[in-house]
């Protein structure tokens, strides 16, 4: 298995792209921000087809649009939270209700590059479509998986390095900010963080599929673990071994897409995690 | 696309467009099942968007996908797994485990979980059917062309047994949705309401993404409800308005994507945000923000502070 070419690539890019994943997840299901984090994988679709519609890196449009909504996501996302009393407790993000509207917008927009890119570029549009919406791990090369793997890893030290301050402001914004914490701006750079994350992600399991691997671990890890770092750590290792043994599946059984076994043992890690605790 | 071959084109009279469109028959079906479907799914996501099932609603309507691609696996009417797939979320939904003290997070993430499980079903069936490439993007994003005769009455049957549903729940289920604790102690079935409400909600949604598409059922959903929220905090007002809203998104969204190349899917979802935009903005310029939202309940999440 380890000789194949592709197969360390995948190895490689998903090892790194899955601890982001379970890392930052972990803070997303702290912060009830699992909706936020399904929308930005939802806008990396139309980010890929407007980049590849305008002739473009396909990954310059995967980042400039999680990030950005992400950003939007995060500040517009406190406002929101500041005004209905009850949730000033800063977790609960925002207003289900417009993260929905915006990117069912942006989806709608994916359409239309996606209508645009086919009538320009004849039959790749759909298995664009597809690798974007589905993930193409099989098929990243040397150069791809280790910039992936370099970003992902960039993402995890970021997440790190901020986690003491993070959990802080994720547990008691108030306490927080009246300790001069910088919460809305530490609110706001999770966020786009998250895009960053959501972006590489996309490559190895699809934007559709992302949220396995960003909420499944999580979960499973915040059921187990008692300590914020323990859990931090449970999730990313447990985000690694779905990836692990997703591929392994994958390339043993061939009708099996990498991205299904991956994110069928994320869920089934967190549903084993619901019967024993 | 039929469109193309048709050669539609826009002129300056506007009724000669519109009985142009009327001629053909599959443009009458389309916008039938289009009337339908922005009804029930109106009503439903008003109620959604009130109990702040938002992320449900949309993990229902990904159901979707894994629904259409077993029944083109197994060779059955779409419609049929549309329905059994929706239908089922519902109930595992409603049987995640609820927010509790010590991880308020859980039940968002459990229903992401869940999402994210039925997608990769879903890829998984397309992979198995190979081939289906084609059709993966009106599976995701909808086609109004060729809806069918029988699909019309199918959608017109959903939705009265949903409407009717509704109607005989509305009451206790509003009181559940606008106080739930109160209303659990005056003896309503709180719990059993909201897996009733998540089932009629998987139907509405099965029903929607037949015309929209499964990744644009929000358009139809979410938006227009959230539009009447926003303009007007009494409960009939809104609710009538957000019919209307989605009537008029459908149509125009139909009607434009019959003389243009693009899917409908792509106008539905632009016509219902530019409202939504228009709105929000208009309503802030105004200064209407005390009576922006109706009576939002209380969220259901315990307030926050033990993780360890």
């Amino acid at each position: 298995m380890f000789s194949q070419e592709f197969m360390r690539n995948a190895l490689l890019a998903g090892t790194f792209i899955a601890l982001a994943c379970g890392v930052s997840g972990w803070f997303v299901v702290l912060r009830g921000q699992v909706f936020a984090g399904d929308a930005l994988s939802h806008v990396a679709f139309p980010g890929a087809l407007a980049a590849a519609a305008a002739g473009i890196n396909e990954r310059v449009g995967l980042f400039a649009a999680t990030v950005t909504v992400g950003a939007g996501i995060g500040a517009f996302g406190r406002g929101g939270i500041s005004r209905g009393g009850a949730r000033a407790s800063g977790a609960i993000p925002t207003d289900d209700a417009a993260i929905g509207t915006v990117f069912t917008f942006i989806l709608g927009l994916g359409v239309f590059f996606l209508t645009l890119f086919a009538t320009s570029s004849g039959g790749g549009a759909g298995i664009q479509a597809a690798h974007t919406l589905f993930g193409s791990i099989f098929g990243l090369g040397a150069g791809e998986a280790r910039l992936a793997a370099a970003i992902a890893l960039g993402a995890v030290l970021l997440t790190v390095a901020i986690a003491r301050p993070l959990l802080f402001a994720s547990v008691a914004p108030e306490v927080a900010g009246a300790r001069r914490v910088p919460t809305r701006l530490l609110g706001v750079g999770f966020v786009a963080l998250l895009g960053v994350v959501a972006a590489e992600a996309t490559q190895a399991v699809g934007a559709l599929l992302l949220l396995g691997l960003l909420a499944a671990p999580a979960a499973a890890a915040h059921r187990i673990a008692n300590s914020p770092f323990a859990g931090i750590g449970l999730a990313g290792l447990l985000a690694v071994g779905a990836m692990w043994g997703g591929l392994a599946l994958a390339y043993a059984v061939p009708s099996l897409p990498p991205s299904t076994a991956i994110v069928a043992l994320a869920v089934a890690a967190y549903y084993v995690t619901t019967i024993v605790t | 696309m039929a469109a193309e071959v048709l050669n539609p084109h826009l002129s300056w009279n506007l009724g000669r467009d519109v009985s142009e469109v009327l001629e053909y028959h599959f443009m009458v079906n389309a916008l039938l099942a289009g009337s339908i479907v922005a009804i029930m799914a109106g009503l439903v996501g008003w109620l959604m968007v009130l109990r702040r099932d938002t992320f449900a609603g949309h993990t229902l309507s990904m159901m979707a996908f894994p629904g259409a691609s077993s029944a083109a696996l197994l060779g059955i009417p779409a419609a049929w797994g549309y329905f059994v797939f929706c239908g089922a979320g519902a109930l595992v939904i409603g049987r995640l485990p609820r927010a509790r003290e010590r991880f308020p997070g859980e039940q968002s993430a459990a229903i992401g979980a869940v999402q994210a499980l039925a997608l990769a079903v879903g890829f998984l069936f397309v992979s198995l059917y190979g081939g289906v490439l084609g059709d993966l993007e009106n599976l995701l994003f909808g086609t109004f062309l060729g809806v069918s005769d029988s699909q019309v009455l199918v959608l017109l049957a959903v939705a009265a047994g949903t409407l009717a549903a509704l109607c005989v729940l509305a009451r206790p289920l509003l009181f559940a949705s606008v106080d739930a604790g109160v209303a659990g102690a005056r003896g309503v079935p709180v719990r059993g309401l909201a897996s009733a409400f998540l089932l009629l909600l998987g139907l509405a949604v099965a029903a929607t993404s037949q015309i929209t598409g499964v990744l644009l059922v929000f358009a139809l959903l979410v938006t227009p409800a959230a539009t009447a929220q926003a303009i007007t905090a009494r409960p009939l007002v809104s609710l009538l308005l957000t019919v209307a809203l989605g009537l008029l998104v459908v149509w125009l969204g139909l009607g434009i994507a019959y003389f243009s190349v693009y899917p409908a899917g792509f106008f539905i979802t632009t016509i219902s945000f530019a409202t939504y935009v228009f709105v929000r903005v208009l309503m802030g310029v105004l200064g209407g923000r005390s009576r922006r939202h109706p009576e939002l309940p209380a969220p259901a999440a315990p307030p926050r502070g033990v993780i360890a």
